[in-house]
């Protein structure tokens, strides 16, 4: 096994995508550690000890930060320049691009993280690295784009797999939203902060174009081209079919830029942006489920290794909660719906369920695919993935469940009336009504992180495993060298 | 501003107007994937570039080369 992992470790750059992928587990479990600690603020508030640093309105864009940028955003690092350089069957154009785009990602979200806990924001969700940051961000970016592009360009493979489109859709599409939501005039060179081009409603508007196309291009384009790579790889055998992807990808990036107004239902926004966004959030439907299906028939014939491999449980499970999330959100985008969901915990558990059982599931799975090759050896446990797997899928579920009964009576209760026309209930009776959900809420973030700890430990052996395996045959190569 | 550009500076007239493009656009891709026999097999011969990149695993039974299952559609 090793000799063959000569050629391919010569032949690609994989140096930097262990340093990702290292990186996005590191992210993972500081961003989801915050996660819990915040849940748990909210079902115990003593536990913000009048620290403003660690109060939940700072930490809890360290989360997003962590998990969305660091997390995430490191796996798809990783993953894209794996699957750039296997299918096109070339080197990274650049080494020293590479180890840019690795030390300008991880300052951008450390610097990040840190600057909210001593206040430092620019109060955008999921955008609230100040101006410095996001230059850097921005040619990071850039360099990532140009690195992508190039190594595409002297490709051997004569057609560019799907999975690279859906990778150059979110670079193009993140570089076109992070410039334009954060155009900011400084106060001063030495200031952190600054003001934003837009104001009003145009600026709640530029934010949700901005924040669902994060959602769109980033948290799920970009995982899709993971999903077409790393699920027929698991499977052994080809995507379901290879014109269903293409139609998924155009139509995917045709209808998510139109749907960022359907967060800003019943608000000053004109009335037909909302109705646009609500019916391209219906039309959307179509190539999420389109996608979903053709993953899942990939295992078409193949429905036997559910049973006896963890990591194709990973990925199948994955596009589960894709369709499920993806089903959910055009609910949620219907005004009506949308007038009983919006500002209550429904929202963060839709969230969630795209968030740890799409993007998490479908990393972890992939992870589990790439990290042995990587390193040229085999995983050090596959029982210890099964726990895993059980401990995230138990986890997700506590998590949802416990939201959607959360939001769904936090939005009855809201609005109901007596028989004069007086609330029903006041603010805080809702509140004191949300704390075992929340404490719910929280156990099944210590089932997710747990399932992590334990896949950080197994991939740690992995690693050890493939240097014990390599100095070995280090010593019987040399001992041969010395009886010749 | 020539009079004919201020046509797409009005918004009834520009809503329509993408929506057509972006329609048309997306049913021609359709029509272009979904036509032809040959186009068909050239495109979905595409999707065994992942399967491709592999290093050749032998068989344990008898140490010959194993071929991935290739579906043709």
């Amino acid at each position: 096994m090793a000799q063959t992992g000569i050629a391919t470790t010569q032949q690609y750059n994989y140096d930097i995508i262990r340093k990702f992928a290292v990186m996005a587990l590191v992210w993972g479990l500081l961003g989801m550690a915050a996660g819990i600690y915040i849940a748990s603020e909210l079902a115990w508030p003593f536990l913000n000890f009048d620290i403003p640093e660690i109060t939940f309105g700072r930490l809890r864009p360290v989360h997003t930060t962590l998990v969305i940028f660091g997390f995430g955003g490191s796996a798809l690092f990783a993953t894209s320049y794996y699957i750039v350089q296997r299918t096109c069957q070339t080197r990274l154009y650049s080494d020293w691009m590479a180890t840019f785009t690795f030390w300008g990602w991880q300052l951008a979200v450390g610097l990040g993280a840190l600057s909210y806990m001593f206040g430092y924001t620019q109060s955008r969700e999921y955008a609230e690295f100040e101006w410095p940051i996001d230059l850097l961000i921005a040619v990071t970016w850039v360099v990532y784009f140009l690195l992508y592009a190039l190594t595409l360009k002297r490709r051997s493979q004569p057609h560019i797999y799907v999975a690279n489109w859906f990778y150059m859709a979110f670079i193009l599409a993140t570089a076109i939203l992070h410039i334009f939501n954060n155009l900011a005039v400084p106060v001063g060179l030495f200031s952190l902060k600054s003001y934003s081009l837009f104001s009003g409603v145009q600026d709640a508007m530029t934010q949700w174009w901005y924040g669902h196309n994060a959602v769109g291009f980033f948290l799920t384009a970009a995982f899709l081209g993971m999903m077409y790579y790393f699920v027929p790889k698991q499977a052994g055998r080809p995507v379901y079919s290879y014109r269903l992807s293409i139609i998924h990808f155009w139509a995917l990036s045709f209808l998510y830029m139109w749907v960022g107004a359907h967060h800003l239902h019943w608000t000053a926004l004109p009335d037909w942006t909302s109705t646009l966004a609500a019916t391209f959030s219906i039309m959307l439907l179509l190539p999420s489920w389109g996608g979903m299906i053709n993953g899942i028939m990939t295992l078409s014939g193949a429905w036997e290794k559910l049973r006896t491999d963890p990591i194709m449980l990973f990925l199948i499970t994955a596009l589960s909660f894709y369709g499920m999330a993806t089903f959910e959100g055009p609910l949620m985008s219907l005004k009506s719906v949308n007038a009983l969901s919006h500002y209550t915990d429904w929202t963060i558990g839709h969230v969630h369920s795209g968030a740890l059982g799409w993007v998490a599931m479908i990393t972890f799975g992939s992870f589990y695919h790439m990290v042995p090759r990587l390193y040229d050896t085999r995983l050090y446990s596959t029982r210890l993935v099964y726990a895993h797997f059980w401990l995230a899928t138990i986890g997700i579920l506590l998590y949802i469940t416990a939201m959607w009964v959360a939001g769904i009576f936090q939005g009855l209760m809201l609005r109901s009336f007596d028989d004069y026309g007086n609330l029903a209930y006041t603010f805080v009776e809702t509140v004191s009504f949300l704390h075992e959900p929340y404490v719910v809420r929280a156990l099944g973030g210590v089932f997710f992180i747990s399932g992590v700890l334990i896949m950080a430990w197994n991939m740690y052996m992995t690693v050890r495993q493939s240097r014990i395996e390599s100095a070995e045959i280090e010593a019987r190569i040399a001992a041969k060298m010395a009886n010749a | 501003m020539p009079d004919w550009m201020l046509w797409f500076s009005r918004f009834e007239n520009t809503k329509i107007l993408a929506l057509l493009l972006f329609f048309f656009t997306f049913c021609g891709i359709l029509i272009y994937v979904y036509t032809g026999k040959k186009r068909a097999t050239r495109l979905e011969s595409y999707k065994y570039i992942p399967l491709q990149d592999d290093e050749p695993e032998l068989d344990a039974d008898n140490g010959e080369e194993k071929h991935h299952e290739r579906r043709e559609s």
